[in-house]
């Protein structure tokens, strides 16, 4: 029986994956994905990066064979500082994504259903974060907290969860009306074991699907924040990257190999999460899914 | 002693319209080892009467009447968390609709286990073995605890809803309908199910239907509601074959009956009345048609036929005079 059963679990996760396969956005961003976080897991390792280390070669070097993107206006590699960066920008997006993912299934929970005053306050409290300008509110808040690199995960992290709370909080609303809650209250279950073990698993593909979608959303804000000099400048991120080479006048001067790999950097990232997330919307909510 | 005794209960709902007078005067009684069926259109207030007992009623219920006695002790006035003690552990419930009253990303043996660890103070371990040996009585494969809802067959998941009903040994269990949307094969082994476990573990059974044709193999006793009273109540025997009011007479010839000649099955002429202006006298009068003056003042008493039978008509039995 039970290997029947287990055969079926396989061939569900099978059917999975050979949706996946499918999916063409999915497998694009996986590939582009998986690239960067090996480049920037083990590139380090290989190629060790040293902001406070200056004139490893000459300012402003173009591409060599001694330093394949060239060297940036202090005479640091560019290639290192790209590796060393993706680590920091990566590392930003996936904890402002932690963050930002429980503020907004917490508050949506909970205010789906608890509903009446809770929802009222809870939702008010949302619409504030959806309405106001983003990037000025960031920009005031990494102001006054200062520029450190956990102060930026912190600043993304809680600007970011309005979205995530409006959806999770509408299918709250949706799971909670279900039998099975009334059953489970009837058995004498409390709130909180409802929320957590009956209602956070049937709202959890939402999340899944909003989590990658956040990521990209934190590594292109800790990007902006970074380039207007807001960055922690101990730490090389292609934020900070971008805000160097603006200020060196890179552009300007024509110094393409500084400002350009960070840029792609970026772009490529944040467009794999994007592709992942609509793929995994694709996968896990049928009512998408090309017959 | 009773396991179960109701006295003149009086439960209303509170609503902007009004105030729904749900359940208005219902009394009963339910022995140890008995079952008893509660039947009666939409809206009579089968539910509500049920709801009452382990206090699970919407927001704008309230109890207002009338006293609950769970084995001699009244329960229809202990605090929530009092009463919230006895669900599950004395009062359990087998919900309408086992589709969708299982979590479907949840194993069930693990929403059997959570009902176990929630009422008794035992590990999760122990919790999941006994959610074994209560599917191996309820007739399903122990095995498969592991599986989801989605697994499960209609039936085998209100056995599923059945085990969990008897996960703590309750004293009493509540049926809410719980056999509709399943197939009448279904449905036989889901009641016989029941009866045989009613009588082996000695706990009263209520059983909700408006479905007077599954009652009659598995109840000891039925009451038959209508608009917030009981109309008749007595043996299954003193139901079908004797039966003395009028509206009990009316729902049974508007089922067909398979030992009987060929008859179409006749309607009950009219609507359910409102309850939150119900009709004056009898509340059935104006839908009877032997209704005469009386009826329409005066609210006919319980009248005793036999011991265990009475039934609320000024004319009883008025219809087997004219035959």
């Amino acid at each position: 029986m039970s290997s029947i059963k287990r055969e079926m679990r396989k061939k569900k996760l099978q059917e999975f994956f050979n949706n996946f396969k499918q999916n063409k956005m999915g497998i694009t961003g996986a590939a582009i994905l998986s690239f960067f976080i090996l480049a920037s897991v083990f590139g380090p390792m290989i190629f060790p990066f040293d902001p406070m280390e200056f004139g490893v070669a000459g300012p402003m070097e173009p591409p060599s064979s001694s330093h394949i993107l060239g060297t940036d206006d202090l005479g640091r590699d560019i290639f290192r500082n790209l590796l060393a960066g993706g680590r920091v920008s990566l590392m930003v997006g996936v904890l402002a994504t932690v963050i930002s993912m429980f503020l907004g299934t917490t508050i949506g929970i909970v205010s789906g259903y608890f509903g009446k005053k809770t929802d009222i306050i809870l939702m008010r409290f949302t619409d504030f974060f959806l309405v106001i300008p983003w990037l000025p509110l960031v920009l005031v808040l990494a102001a006054i907290l200062g520029t450190s690199i956990w102060n930026i995960i912190f600043v993304i992290g809680i600007t970011s969860w309005a979205g995530t709370a409006r959806v999770v909080r509408s299918q709250t609303l949706s799971i909670k009306e279900r039998p099975f809650v009334e059953r489970i209250r009837a058995i004498g279950a409390d709130d909180k074991t409802i929320m957590i073990r009956h209602i956070l698993p049937n709202v959890f593909p939402l999340v899944f699907a909003n989590t990658i979608l956040i990521s990209a959303v934190a590594i292109i804000s800790e990007t902006t924040l970074s380039f207007l000099g807001l960055g922690d400048t101990t730490r090389p991120s292609w934020g900070m990257m971008l805000n160097y080479a603006f200020e060196s006048g890179a552009a300007s001067t024509g110094a393409y190999w500084y400002f350009l790999p960070p840029g792609i950097c970026v772009v490529l990232v944040v467009l794999s999460f994007t592709f992942l997330g609509y793929a995994f919307d694709e996968i896990l909510n049928p009512k998408l899914r090309r017959r | 002693m009773e396991l179960l005794k109701i006295n003149n209960l009086k439960t209303y709902f509170e609503i902007s319209a009004g105030t729904v007078k749900a359940v208005d005067g219902v009394s009963f009684s339910l022995n140890y080892g008995e079952s008893l069926g509660l039947v009666g259109e939409s809206g009579c207030g089968k539910t509500t009467t049920a709801l009452s007992i382990n206090r699970l009623l919407p927001q704008e219920g309230k109890i207002l009447g009338g006293e609950i006695l769970l084995e001699g002790r009244d329960i229809s006035k202990l605090k929530e968390s009092e009463i919230k003690k006895l669900r599950w552990n004395e009062i359990s419930m087998i919900f309408q609709g086992a589709m969708n009253a299982l979590n479907p990303v949840m194993k069930i043996g693990d929403q059997i286990a959570e009902a176990i660890v929630l009422h008794k103070k035992v590990s999760y371990k122990e919790a999941i073995k006994r959610s074994k040996e209560l599917f191996e009585l309820v007739e399903l494969e122990p095995e498969r605890i592991t599986n989801y809802p989605h697994e499960f067959s209609g039936g085998m998941k209100q056995r599923a809803m059945i085990a969990m009903a008897l996960a703590c040994d309750p004293k009493l269990i509540i049926g809410d309908e719980p056999t509709t949307a399943l197939d009448v094969m279904v449905q036989a082994q889901i009641l016989n199910l029941l009866d045989k476990l009613r009588k082996e573990l000695n706990m009263g059974i209520i059983i909700i239907t408006h479905d007077l044709s599954i009652l009659g193999e598995t109840c000891d006793k039925i009451a038959v509601m209508y608009a917030g009273k009981i109309a008749e109540f007595g043996t299954v025997e003193d139901i079908y074959n004797n039966n003395m009011h009028p509206y009990t007479n009316k729902l049974l010839s508007s089922f067909p009956n398979i030992h009987k000649e060929k008859i179409i099955p006749e309607p009950i002429e009219g609507v359910p009345p409102d309850l939150i202006n119900p009709p004056s006298g009898c509340r059935f009068h104006p839908r009877c048609p032997y209704a005469q003056d009386i009826c329409a003042k005066e609210e006919p008493m319980m009248t005793k036929v036999s011991e265990g039978h009475e039934y609320a008509c000024h004319f009883g039995g008025v219809f087997n005079e004219k035959e």
